[in-house]
């Protein structure tokens, strides 16, 4: 795969409201035609970060390189950049038309030139008879798309988008992560994709840059993010996880739960604490006596394709999902083979994260 | 007293504030912001400070000193006792004020109770005839309700002086309610220039301010809800102690600010309806100033107000910490 | 049954509210003189108001002063809330704060403070420092009906504009001003009757030589008003009446949003 041009770095970003740290020193560089989605949870400063490429906020320190020039202090209508806002920030006193064509009006584009575009740009979004109808007679689906058709019309080198698709529901929602993916290869261009929902970061990036506490946690494509969380943190914000304390006994060797497992990982050290990520696909339910573990069955539940198992073993719940059912209370054995246990570094901070939580608003204002 | 020439210190300031913002705009936009939106309120900023702050200083200087502008308490201390300049100037001269003065003066402080209590009567007034109305407005199956409340405003358009003149025509010895009784052979009353008439003067003036918050309040209060509690058993009367009447205190707590606060202060309305048998503490600040000439009294009895304001509205606030009784606009 | 007891009781409170102004509009039909006695039918105190030079001089202060106080106050009060709007959270609850002060102030400590600011600074009270009191006054209800309709702005719709190549100047004038514009136009008829019916303040703020219709009202109220003033006094209630009528026809036909500028 030939690598191609970075387009935009970040350099140290360094951005403080009032005394308080949203990004600290981020260093972050973005390719050509790549589909980047920020991801963490709200807080960790990936709403700023998309803010500080779009112009509508200055790093405290730190510089924004685009095609190598720096545009830290440039103000967002000079930027070659465009976006796609929270809640869409369609203009309500304009109609679909006049929206989309706001960028050209701005620009003093000829008339008819106007009137072409806008027809291309509703056809691109597949909402070729509405231009006449005013925004708030729209759908959320409908405002969504006006909103993209409205950031893509100035021909952007870089679409930002900021949890474009948070409020709608998920039918929709699962739609629009297609058709944006699409959308992005037929245009060529490059998307920065801002959300909390691991599952559409997981669908539509190139790179996922995991945040949070304005730091970056991990950059990787979806596949590194998944099998290779380099943190606990970024296991668990990433696909369900269990998430054991252990030790290394030494390379390829992990003890945990009182018993020792073969893995495949190396590198860190002998008798070495660290942390185990088994995912609860991962987890083999077994006969009592042929697993490494034995535990006991606290819940049970249907999620369609598979069942969920809480099981209790040596001390801990693991969480479990396999196609055949084990009743509540019953013993069962766990196994778990080398290639699928995961070692990470542990991590100091431990704490909880609630992927339930909806995201609010971000702090910046 | 002698102030210093507006040309001097005042177009100073206006012309650092001036200059202030042509430097933060080019500031700006030499950082290639464009101009930024916040300095749209330099303007008023400086507004303010010309003509609200800095008046509001000129009141707290006069209130703390004498007419020679040095230091003194003795302008709140008049306030409480209306002879104690008088008693002053005796001991001054040698006299005994306790054999010769005057007893305390209790003028002033007597004309504050006697406002803060037409005050208290005319909200509570406005409440009761208020409350009532703006219930009945606000009822859903009233459709009329939404246009009747704007019949609460129109009055206001009339200018506030001859309304309550004209209040006049109606109230004196020969006019119209004492014709009307005279030509029933009915006895004429005395309906002029006592409390009362003051009262009904201020009830006449504020009652809007009172309708129009409750009204709001009540209005979008979510139907559901007291279809919830019938729901869940309560009837009318109980709904309404327990659900619509909490939900609209923002709203009463709103009117009773907008009826206290400018009943404490009126002036004007007990001068024409209560002749000059009643004085508030409007007319008393008014006469301190504009005919006793005495700024620096006036000033502390102006303070005083505002304390007992600023106090009562802090008071509500607790209430109503939101704020959200929403205002006539 | 209760619905007529309902009906009946708004009915009555209303006939307190208008019997004042009924009373005073058939004063000026009256051919006499006399407050209480009716002497027929009469347009003449209509006619006199015209010859009348204290209350046409009254009419043409009052009138231009609420015309430009109106003016003033909508373009400061405006631009302010657009300012206050976009400050961070700290100055912005300084300014609102000092935004609340003259509306929590009595009108008589209004009136008395700025009269010793002007008495202070040697300004001789008159026409113009009558109109910088009533912008003062009137400021404050401009920007507190502007920033409601800026708050139920999405935030993002000014930003959006400066995304899409839009100068903030661009931005202001074709993105934020026709989404507040029903609050400026709710402010600026705010000021507008505030100022005409303004007395409190005027009467501190300017010298006798100089009169608004309220002044004028007041010092004549010892004397008696002559139904000529009732007669101005109908025909500006009948003029503000239309006036607001057409307006507010015009801002809810234009603003189809939920909440109008009067909450």
């Amino acid at each position: 795969m030939q690598e191609r041009p970075r387009l935009i770095s970040l350099e140290k970003v360094y951005k403080e409201y009032d005394g308080t740290a949203v990004l600290s020193d981020i260093n972050l560089y973005i390719r050509k035609n790549e589909f980047v989605t920020l991801l963490g949870p709200s807080g960790c400063g990936k709403t700023t970060t998309l803010r500080i490429i779009g112009g509508f906020e200055t790093p405290t320190s730190g510089r924004l390189l685009f095609d190598g020039q720096d545009i830290t202090h440039l103000p967002p209508y000079r930027r070659r950049v465009n976006t796609v806002f929270q809640k869409y920030a369609l203009f309500p006193h304009l109609n679909v038309f006049e929206n989309i064509a706001f960028g050209l009006k701005v620009a003093k584009r000829p008339g008819d030139e106007i009137r072409a575009r806008v027809e291309k740009m509703l056809e691109l979004v597949n909402l070729r008879e509405y231009g006449k109808r005013s925004v708030d007679s729209l759908s959320g689906g409908q405002q969504q798309r006006i909103a993209i058709a409205r950031a893509l019309i100035n021909e952007p080198e870089v679409l930002l988008l900021d949890e474009p698709l948070a409020a709608l529901d998920l039918k929709l929602r699962q739609e629009m992560q297609l058709e944006l993916k699409r959308m992005q290869k037929s245009l060529g261009i490059t998307f920065i994709y801002v959300t909390h929902d691991q599952e559409e970061a997981l669908t539509m990036s190139d790179i996922i840059v995991v945040m949070k506490d304005g730091l970056i946690q991990q950059i990787g494509t979806p596949r590194d993010v998944y099998d290779e969380p380099k943190t606990a943190y970024v296991a668990n914000f990433i696909g369900q996880s269990n998430i054991i304390r252990g030790n290394m006994v030494h390379d390829e060797l992990v003890h945990f739960c009182g018993a020792d497992f073969p893995c495949v990982d190396k590198g860190f050290g002998s008798d070495a604490p660290v942390d185990v990520l088994i995912r609860p696909e991962d987890l083999q339910i077994v006969g009592i006596s042929e697993g490494k573990l034995t535990g006991i069955v606290r819940s049970v539940l249907f999620k369609g394709v598979h069942f969920e198992m809480m099981i209790e073993s040596s001390g801990m719940l693991f969480k479990v999902h396999s196609t055949v059912m084990q009743p509540e209370g019953s013993s069962v054995g766990l196994d778990v083979i080398p290639f699928n246990i995961h070692i990470m570094k542990p991590t100091l901070n431990e704490e909880a994260v609630d992927r339930e939580e909806p995201e609010a608003e971000d702090i910046d204002r | 007293m002698k102030g210093m020439a507006f040309s001097s210190w005042t177009s100073w300031l206006m012309a650092l504030g001036f200059i202030v913002f042509v430097a933060m705009v080019v500031l700006s936009i030499r950082r290639n912001q464009g101009i930024r939106r916040t300095l749209f309120a330099f303007p008023y900023g400086l507004w303010i400070v010309l003509f609200t702050l800095i008046p509001l200083l000129l009141i707290g200087y006069y209130a703390f000193t004498d007419r020679a502008g040095a230091f003194t308490l003795d302008n709140f201390k008049m306030f409480w006792d209306s002879n104690y300049e008088m008693n002053k100037q005796l001991a001054e001269m040698g006299l005994d004020p306790a054999a010769l003065g005057l007893a305390r003066g209790n003028v002033n402080v007597d004309t504050l109770i006697y406002s803060l209590w037409m005050a208290f009567l005319c909200t509570l007034i406005c409440l009761l005839l208020g409350y009532p109305a703006a219930l009945f407005m606000a009822d859903r199956h009233f459709r009329l309700g939404s246009t009747l409340v704007v019949l609460f405003i129109i009055p206001m358009w009339m200018n506030f002086l001859l309304r309550t003149i004209a209040w006049m025509s109606l109230l004196e010895d020969n006019g119209l309610i004492n014709t009307f009784l005279a030509s029933l052979g009915l006895p004429r009353m005395q309906l002029m220039y006592n409390s009362q008439a003051v009262l009904l003067g201020m009830v006449y003036n504020y009652l809007p301010f009172m309708v129009f918050p409750i009204f709001n309040a009540l209005n979008k209060q979510d139907q559901r809800l007291s279809e919830a509690a019938m729901d869940l058993g309560a009837n009318a009367a109980k709904t309404f102690i327990r659900v619509t009447m909490p939900l609209s205190l923002p709203g009463v707590i709103s009117g009773i600010t907008m009826v206290f606060m400018p009943s404490v202060t009126t002036f004007f309305i007990p001068r024409v309806l209560g002749g000059g048998n009643t004085e508030m503490f409007g007319d008393l600040i008014e006469r301190t100033f504009l005919s006793a000439d005495n700024w620096n009294v006036g000033s502390a009895l102006s303070l005083i107000m505002m304390v007992l304001i600023l106090m009562s509205l802090s008071l509500l606030r607790k209430v109503d910490p939101e704020g959200e009784g929403g205002s006539m606009i | 049954m209760s619905k007529l007891v309902r009906r009946g009781y708004l009915v009555l409170v209303l006939l307190f509210l208008y019997v004042p102004i009924i009373v005073l509009i058939l004063q000026s039909f009256n051919a006499g003189i006399s407050r209480a006695k009716w002497e027929g039918f009469s347009l003449r105190w209509y006619a006199e108001l015209f010859k009348s030079p204290s209350i046409m001089n009254a009419l043409y202060v009052t009138v231009t002063i609420a015309l430009l106080a109106a003016l003033i106050s909508t373009v400061l009060g405006t631009l302010a809330a657009i300012g206050i709007h976009a400050l961070r959270r700290r100055p912005q609850a300084i300014m609102m704060t000092m935004t609340n002060i003259p509306m929590t102030m009595p009108d008589i400590v209004t009136g008395i403070s700025l009269m010793l600011l002007f008495i202070f600074t040697q300004v001789p009270r008159g026409y113009f420092t009558m109109l910088l009191a009533h912008v003062t006054f009137n400021i404050p209800y401009v920007i507190l009906s502007v920033m409601p309709k800026l708050k139920q702005m999405n935030r993002y719709s000014y930003e959006a504009a400066l995304d899409l190549g839009a100068t903030p100047g661009y931005a202001l004038r074709h993105v934020i001003l026709p989404a507040v514009m029903p609050g400026v136009i709710t402010g600026a008829l705010l000021s507008f009757t505030l100022s005409l019916d303004d007395f409190t303040i005027s009467y501190f703020t300017t010298s006798p030589l100089v009169q608004n219709l309220s002044t004028l009202i007041y010092s004549e109220a010892r004397k008696g008003i002559k139904p000529t003033m009732n007669a101005l006094s109908a025909l500006m209630f009948i003029a503000l009446l239309v006036l607001l009528l057409a307006v507010n026809r015009r801002v809810t036909a234009t603003d189809n949003t939920k909440n109008g500028g009067k909450s």
